[in-house]
């Protein structure tokens, strides 16, 4: 049947590549340029857009257009920006703090032991992000895991809560919860890498133990951790999932914020001024981690 | 370590302190007493190493020679602090280090794979242990260059180790652990991923820092040519327990036991027994019924059996009838420096002997007959 | 001067170990990575339990009962949604594992050219975009084109965010793979088809199972672009599970979740099996 394959490497090559490529470009790239130009047209009532160049969407963000036409500064969506990075600031955070250490542990054991950590690491990160998330809201919820002995002890009356849920904290925890195996596995492969020797050198001459740690396994650990921090702060900053469930319809972040100018509020221009700032934000990162990476490839040669 | 005189160099050594040294005997540098280490537990354990005890003087190349396994790298390795004894004493320079954590010990150690820092320069390398020592600055800077001068690395002050070859890297590993002038450098087998030409450069110049520095060295490897040649003294080791303490001439002519005398160059063994009572000589019948006579210097007094020894080289070779035996050549290997020869004696085990181009001894061929010289001044009984 | 280990009768002291720890031994890390597992997995077990609870309030325990799985079995738009879960990550895993296997053959085997860096970064693309960008990117796209092709519009946003899944694992396949295999294979009169068909595909296979299964995990997980891309009538499972959600929790949400979560489990576990075990590849 395919017997024959063209003679010319170069039609063959473009023959194997040009499916994925039409597949992505005519479903993500266009789809990404046309929401581009959507973020500066002007809104239809019920979604859609009016074929007008306006930068109106992006004003919207800042200020907010008064009844007699005038615009007032309206921080309400800074405010979300801001909430999205200091959530995802705060996740990243507390995924390093408990994710570093745990990477050190499993880089210090037995090879057998350690694919086995690796596994039960990776398998709830590809297990359903949406039911993980659904499970933290037994645990949080209004009756849940955590207030079930107060309330048996007493502490808590019948209509009383502790209100970990809908709030700051439980969108921090879910995002933790989500993305932390993408913070101890680059570490744990940075660790890994590490040979053991070089810590004895630092004790053997002279380092105290924090001493070996800041000056020998940090340095050499730093791609891994660069590399964590980014894996988990950039989806933090867009995600949906955690914000929607955990953070109840009142603390919104980005990734909501995109969601309900889609679906509820049916602005399509504000909303895809609000996806390509997102989208801005993950680039920008992006490229530092790129131009991180290269740097630090540039310094260990081998 | 830690006081104003130890900004002196160890290249330019105290001027104080240093004759008093030299004018009294021969100090202790490191002293172990009985010193055991045992892995694991219960049935599982093992015995890396057993009541280890011996002495290694000031100022001495000292060379812990045995084969892989032999406990020689866990005994440098208790001496660094990277592993705890099970039981004994360490004294350094007569103080328990025992309990003194790596880091608090003024030792320094050269790694088998060097484990230079790779995210740092050669220069910051050099200078890593003298800024743990929150030394001043400008007497750290003075001696990095000092050192790397020494090992004749000045021009690479500034590069990351990636960009080293082998020997370099070496180089550079040797003068981090000279920086701090420790009172003892361990240096854990740092020939063994050189190259043939490079190590055998290498051996002189270790000597040469080593004579230059006065620092005590405890040098591990399984090359008997490396240690013979560098060491002051030499001790043996397997499977954990010591086997020989002495210098390199002791060790070679007058190896303790089979061990010392099969691992430390080329023997000859003839398992014989004792036909006369025990003195300086002995008369030794082997089992082809030769009689011999050896030297019983080593020997116990009980000793019925005994193994005989002879290095090939002390054996000669001369015409058919004038020797202590005649023999039969059954192979020749010629191997440009020397030749050797196995010649059978109608022994159980056939005689080697090396032939280092004399004139003076007769040519031969594969299945001549020749007569066989086994020198009583050579021929030694081991112990037990 | 032979040192005899001669031993004065009286024992060496014993060394007190236990207090001493190794330099690199932090005290307290084994218990902080296993209490790092319980957070892991915690949250999993409490989700299937409670899928267990006989009382139709989540949170309040009743007694132990499967009578939620035999609802949700029962229920027609669980059983709906399900199919549809599966038709589109069965189809968008064929033509997503398909697409990238032939982008990996060229970009691993087609030496170098133009546009390479480019075509990388358009086929990873997926991967860097934040999924919600994707979704109403895609949202505007199919709302504007008018194009409704009902469960097509899942399978074709499915495949395009599946593409990179699959290709990363057949890629890095490729270039671990031993490259004078087949040039050993043209050197005993194989045609350039017979080269591929006979030495490279076979190796090649792990690779292609495990990007396979890996858009699989990934399609039948997706939530958030399904949401906005689907029609009325093209519910997939996750979607289902987050509008029985927000209307309300009941073990049955619990019990439906733990099935999927089940299906990820082990899929993920065979892929882990299936990229570790390399038959015929040259092991580095």
């Amino acid at each position: 049947m395919i017997a024959n394959l063209p003679d010319s490497p170069v039609l063959r090559r473009s023959l194997a590549l040009a499916p994925a490529l039409i597949i992505i470009g005519v479903f993500m790239l266009i789809p990404m340029v046309v929401m581009a130009i959507f973020s500066f047209l002007e809104a239809k009532s019920f979604g859609g857009v009016v074929w007008n160049f306006s930068g109106s969407a992006y004003i919207q963000l800042l200020y907010e257009r008064m009844l007699d036409d005038s615009l007032r500064l309206s921080p309400g969506y800074l405010i979300i920006i801001a909430r999205s990075f200091l959530l995802a600031f705060v996740a990243m955070v507390c995924c390093l703090i408990v994710g570093f250490p745990v990477a050190y542990f499993i880089s210090r054991q037995p090879i057998q032991h350690r694919n086995m950590w690796v596994l039960l690491i990776t398998i709830p990160f590809w297990t359903n992000q949406l039911v993980r998330t659904f499970a933290w809201i037994i645990i949080l919820g209004r009756n849940g895991v955590i207030e079930a002995p107060f309330r048996f002890a007493g502490l808590l009356g019948a209509d009383e809560t502790l209100g970990l849920m809908y709030s700051d904290f439980a969108i921090t925890v879910g995002l933790t919860y989500t993305f932390i195996p993408l913070m101890v596995l680059p570490i744990y492969a940075s660790l890994e890498k590490l040979d053991f020797s070089l810590v004895e050198a630092a004790a053997d001459l002279y380092s105290s133990r924090w001493e070996a740690f800041s000056k020998v396994i940090i340095p050499l650990a730093k791609p891994g951790i660069i590399a964590g921090c980014l894996l988990v702060f950039i989806p933090s900053l867009g995600a949906f999932i955690q914000p929607d469930l955990l953070g109840g319809g009142k603390k919104l972040m980005l990734g909501t914020l995109v969601q309900f100018q889609f679906s509820t509020a049916r602005n399509w221009p504000f909303g895809s001024a609000i996806a390509m700032i997102l989208l801005a934000f993950v680039m920008l990162f992006l490229i530092l981690y790129a131009r991180a990476a290269r740097n630090a490839k540039a310094m260990d040669l081998h | 370590m830690t006081n104003k005189a130890t900004s002196v160099s160890p290249l330019h050594p105290d001027p104080v302190s240093r004759p008093i040294e030299e004018a009294g005997p021969a100090r202790t540098a490191v002293e172990l007493d009985r010193v055991g280490k045992i892995y694991g537990h219960g049935t599982t354990a093992v015995e890396a190493l057993h009541e280890i005890s011996f002495d290694i003087r000031d100022n001495e190349f000292f060379t812990l020679l045995g084969p892989s396994g032999c406990g020689k790298t866990t005994l440098l390795r208790t001496l660094a602090g990277f592993e705890h004894v099970t039981r004994g004493v360490i004294r350094l320079f007569g103080q328990d280090i025992v309990d003194v954590p790596t880091h608090k010990r003024p030792v320094n150690t050269v790694f088998q794979h060097y484990s230079l820092f790779p995210h740092m320069t050669v220069a910051d390398n050099v200078a890593y242990g003298l800024r743990r020592l929150k030394k001043p600055a400008d007497e750290i800077r003075g001696t990095v260059d000092e050192m790397l001068r020494l090992v004749k690395m000045e021009r690479f002050a500034d590069r990351l180790p990636a960009q080293l070859s082998g020997g370099q890297q070496q180089r550079v590993a040797l003068a981090r652990a000279l920086a701090p002038s420790p009172k003892v450098l361990l240096l854990d087998e740092p020939l063994s991923a050189l190259d043939l030409k490079l190590r055998q450069a290498m051996r002189q110049e270790l000597k040469q820092i080593q004579a230059r520095t006065g620092i005590t060295f405890i040098f591990v490897t399984h090359d008997q040519d490396e240690a013979l040649s560098m060491s002051d003294r030499i001790a043996v080791m397997s499977e954990g327990h010591l086997q020989q303490v002495g210098t390199p001439t002791e060790i070679y002519e007058h190896p303790v036991n089979r061990f010392v005398a099969g691992f430390v160059g080329d023997a000859n063994f003839i398992e014989a027994e004792i036909a006369s009572p025990i003195g300086a000589k002995v008369t030794c019948r082997t089992r082809g019924g030769l009689e011999l006579q050896a030297d019983a210097t080593k020997a116990s007094s009980g000793q019925r059996d005994a193994v005989l020894f002879l290095r090939p080289e002390k054996v000669r070779l001369t015409e058919p009838g004038a020797g202590t035996v005649n023999g039969t050549v059954r192979d020749i290997q010629y191997l440009g420096n020397s030749t050797l020869m196995e010649i059978d004696i109608g022994e159980p085990a056939s005689v080697i002997v090396r032939q280092s181009g004399d004139v003076n001894q007769p040519a031969c061929r594969p299945g001549d007959t020749v007569g066989v010289v086994l020198d009583p001044h050579a021929l030694q009984v081991l112990a037990e | 001067m032979a040192v005899q280990v001669d031993v004065p009768p009286l024992a060496a002291p014993v060394r007190k170990t236990e207090k001493r720890r190794a330099f690199g031994e932090v005290p307290g890390l084994a218990t902080l990575a296993f209490g790092f597992l319980v957070f892991l997995y915690l949250p999993i077990a409490v989700l299937v339990v409670y899928s267990f609870n006989a009382g139709n309030i989540v949170m309040v325990w009743t007694g132990f009962s499967t009578d939620w799985y035999a609802k949700a079995f029962a229920n027609e738009d669980i059983r709906k949604a399900t199919l549809n879960s599966l038709i589109v990550a069965v189809s968008a895993t064929a033509i997503a594992t398909t697409c990238a296997t032939l982008a990996a053959l060229a970009l691993a085997r087609g030496g170098s050219f133009r546009g390479k860096v480019v075509s990388l970064g358009v086929i990873t693309l997926p991967l860097m975009v934040p999924e919600i960008v994707t979704a109403v990117a895609m949202l505007v796209f199919f709302a504007n084109l008018g194009l409704n092709l009902g469960l097509g519009n899942v399978i074709l946003a499915h495949t395009t965010f599946c593409i990179p899944f699959a290709f990363m694992p057949i890629r890095a396949r490729l270039e671990g793979m031993d490259t004078t295999l087949e040039q050993a294979s043209r050197d005993l009169y194989a045609s350039d088809w017979e080269t591929f068909r006979l030495v490279t595909l076979p190796l090649l296979m792990p690779g292609v199972l495990a990007g396979a299964m890996l858009s699989f995990v990934i399609s039948m997980d997706d939530f958030i672009i399904t949401l906005m891309v689907a029609g009325a009538g093209d519910t997939t499972l996750p979607v289902y599970i987050y509008s029985m959600i927000r209307q309300g929790i009941t073990p049955e949400v619990n019990a439906v979740s733990s099935i999927l979560l089940l299906f990820s489990i082990l899929i993920v576990t065979a892929y882990w099996f299936t990229t570790r075990q390399k038959p015929g590849a040259k092991s580095h």
